[in-house]
């Protein structure tokens, strides 16, 4: 549970921007310079804001009020930097166990070195313990930084544009860990990034930074699917987001079927069990819309749902919100396609896919569980 | 030349000396020199400037001079003299505790460059890190910081040793020319070059100056090397 109010200025940067956010992987999302990192630095306790109020877990960290700063080592936030920050001098393996000379003695059912097994699983870092960090890669040298930053059993674990620095390769070599991670270690996470991928892949909540305000709060896929936060969120990348579980496998041509509230979604073969949870982000540069159930097309996915949203605007292109059974869904069009179609708010349509527009970017594991409650309850 | 290599006791008692005296000198300006660096690099006050400048004063100023200052402040009548014999029995003045203060004063100045050097090129980010792990100050400096500055303390210590073996203007202007007690390896070459007849005991102790400068910086220069790859984990 997060809590967090600040209030920052330094020359012309002005930062003002509260939030609270239910646990999961919270990402703080925005342009360089919205004041992401500034953010961070003062939840983590490098920072020491002009006012603010910081709860973590019901701990109070800042609150410049009562005159209140934890300082940084006394906070417990575990801090995975952009740069990973290794210490040179030092083996992988004493990297890891760094934080643990000052971490709070854990369970007693959890043993010490049963923990950090499970950590060094959890990232994989078995195999580069007697190293030193000059010897890793970039992915290596940050999940070395992830799992220093866990083993000092942090109560709030925040990231920094962890994969800024890294390739594509060494990114997607990278995200799983972070999914297994936010479902599975019960740390909250605060991660930085203006990657919408990372992002609508990785978050629970997302908070949109903009200029040093928040422009908005709340789960991912509600955010993702506000047409009126486009112009943050990034036209290009901009989609909605469907919660999904495998529903079954067609060998003969390669498809998988995803079962989302909306309807059922044919993709290529993804290789995950029937039932697994799944994250589906539809761009909405990839959805046609039509007045009919079509016949004669080629695409596979056409999703029955209502006009709910027209972005206004004059402009050649216009994007739109749907409702498909609950879930939200959102396109882009030419402003000249819904003048033709005569689309309006409250109108039924049917959205068309493309099942070769889902490439390796639209999907991710699902989230834990207290972010789909979140999803519903405020959804 | 059986004869050539065999030193007299005096030239032993020389050699001892010089090595005892330059040993303390780096030894006791070590935490001192740490200290000092370390408020130099990060220290934010007033007089800093003045301060560095104080510190590098023995290194510009004619060494009689500073040997003469010191003779001032340090000898029995000086007020640090009267200070140090009352309160700790301390006697600098005419001792080999004074050789060693005369080598640590002037070899200080190199030892404070050194290390404040390293200091300086400190990734302070990697400090914060250690922070945010739960680590205080001294901690943070004790496992991160020191590790990452030893080879600049490691070279600071050989230029410091190597400056003490070498002092002569400083030490023999407070503490004098005593065999035995002051009279370190130059002061004594320069004894047996003022006696004529000497000049293969006056050749013997220049080689053997010239082996020890050497060594030291040999050894000084593996050292170094060495504790720079641990600091950058190669």
């Amino acid at each position: 549970m997060l809590n967090i109010a600040v209030a920052h200025r330094f020359g012309p940067f002005a930062l003002d921007a509260a939030f609270d956010s239910a646990g999961g992987l919270t990402a703080l999302f925005g342009r360089s310079g919205a004041g992401k990192t500034t953010l961070i630095n003062a939840i983590a306790g490098l920072l020491r804001p002009d006012r603010a109020r910081i709860v973590v877990d019901g701990a109070v960290l800042t609150d410049t009020e009562r005159g209140i700063f934890v300082p940084a080592r006394r906070r417990r936030i575990g801090y995975v930097f952009q740069e990973g920050r290794l210490f040179p001098h030092l083996t992988v393996r004493q990297n890891l166990l760094y934080g643990r000379w000052f971490a709070p003695p854990g369970d007693r059912k959890t043993g010490a070195s049963g923990e950090i097994d499970d950590v060094i699983e959890l990232l994989g870092v078995g195999g580069l313990l007697a190293r030193r960090p000059a010897n890793l890669s970039g992915g290596e040298k940050q999940r070395v930084a992830i799992g220093r930053a866990l083993l000092a059993r942090p109560r709030l674990l925040v990231m920094d544009e962890p994969l800024a620095a890294l390739d594509e390769a060494r990114k997607t070599e990278i995200l799983p860990y972070i999914e297994r991670l936010r479902d599975r270690a019960g740390v909250p996470i605060v991660y930085v990034s203006h990657q919408v991928g990372e992002v609508t892949r990785l978050a629970t909540t997302m908070v949109v930074l903009d200029a040093g305000r928040v422009a908005a709060v709340g789960p991912t896929a509600q955010i993702m699917g506000r047409i009126d936060l486009f112009p943050l969120t990034g036209r290009a990348e901009a989609g909605a987001i469907l919660a999904t579980r495998v529903a079954g496998h067609d060998a003969a041509f390669g498809l998988t079927t995803l079962r989302a509230a909306a309807g059922d979604l044919r993709v290529p073969r993804l290789d995950l069990p029937v039932g697994a949870a799944l994250r589906v982000r539809i761009r909405a540069r990839d959805v046609m819309i039509a007045l009919s159930p079509p016949e004669g097309l080629s695409a596979l996915n056409v999703l029955p749902g209502t006009v709910v949203e027209i972005a206004a605007g004059d402009g050649a292109i216009v994007e739109m919100r749907l409702d498909c059974a609950g879930e939200a869904l959102v396109a882009r069009l030419t402003r000249r396609s819904v003048e033709t179609l005569g689309l309006e708010p409250g109108r039924p349509v049917y959205a068309v896919i493309k099942s070769i527009a889902f490439d390796h970017h639209a999907f991710a594991g699902a989230p834990p569980a207290p972010g789909a409650d979140a999803e519903t309850r405020q959804g | 030349m059986t004869t050539f290599l065999s030193f007299s006791p005096e030239e032993l008692t020389a050699i001892r000396l010089s090595m005892r005296v330059a040993f303390w000198a780096m030894l006791g300006s070590l935490p001192v020199g740490v200290g000092v660096a370390l408020l130099l690099s990060r220290g934010r006050f007033w007089g800093r400037s003045l301060l560095n400048a104080f510190v590098h004063l023995p290194l510009v100023m004619p060494p009689v001079v500073t040997g003469y200052v010191l003779l001032l402040l340090f000898g029995r009548r000086g007020p640090l003299g009267e200070l140090l014999e009352k309160s700790l029995g301390i006697v600098l003045a005419f001792r080999w505790t004074g050789a060693a203060l005369a080598g640590a004063v002037m070899g200080f100045p190199l030892m404070v460059r050194s290390i404040r050097l390293s200091i300086d090129s400190v990734d302070r980010r990697l400090e914060a890190a250690a922070g945010t792990l739960g680590a205080n100050a001294l901690w943070v400096f004790a496992t991160v910081t020191l590790p990452l500055i030893l080879p600049g303390i490691l070279a600071g210590m050989i230029l410091s040793f190597a400056r003490a073996l070498g002092e002569f203007g400083a030490t023999i202007t407070f503490v004098s020319n005593i065999p035995g007690e002051t009279e370190t390896l130059p002061l004594a070459i320069y004894t047996l070059t003022q006696i004529p007849g000497r000049d293969l005991a006056t050749l013997r102790l220049t080689l053997v100056a010239v082996a020890i400068s050497l060594a030291a910086l040999f050894a000084s220069e593996v050292m170094i090397e060495r504790a720079a790859r641990r600091a950058l984990g190669l």
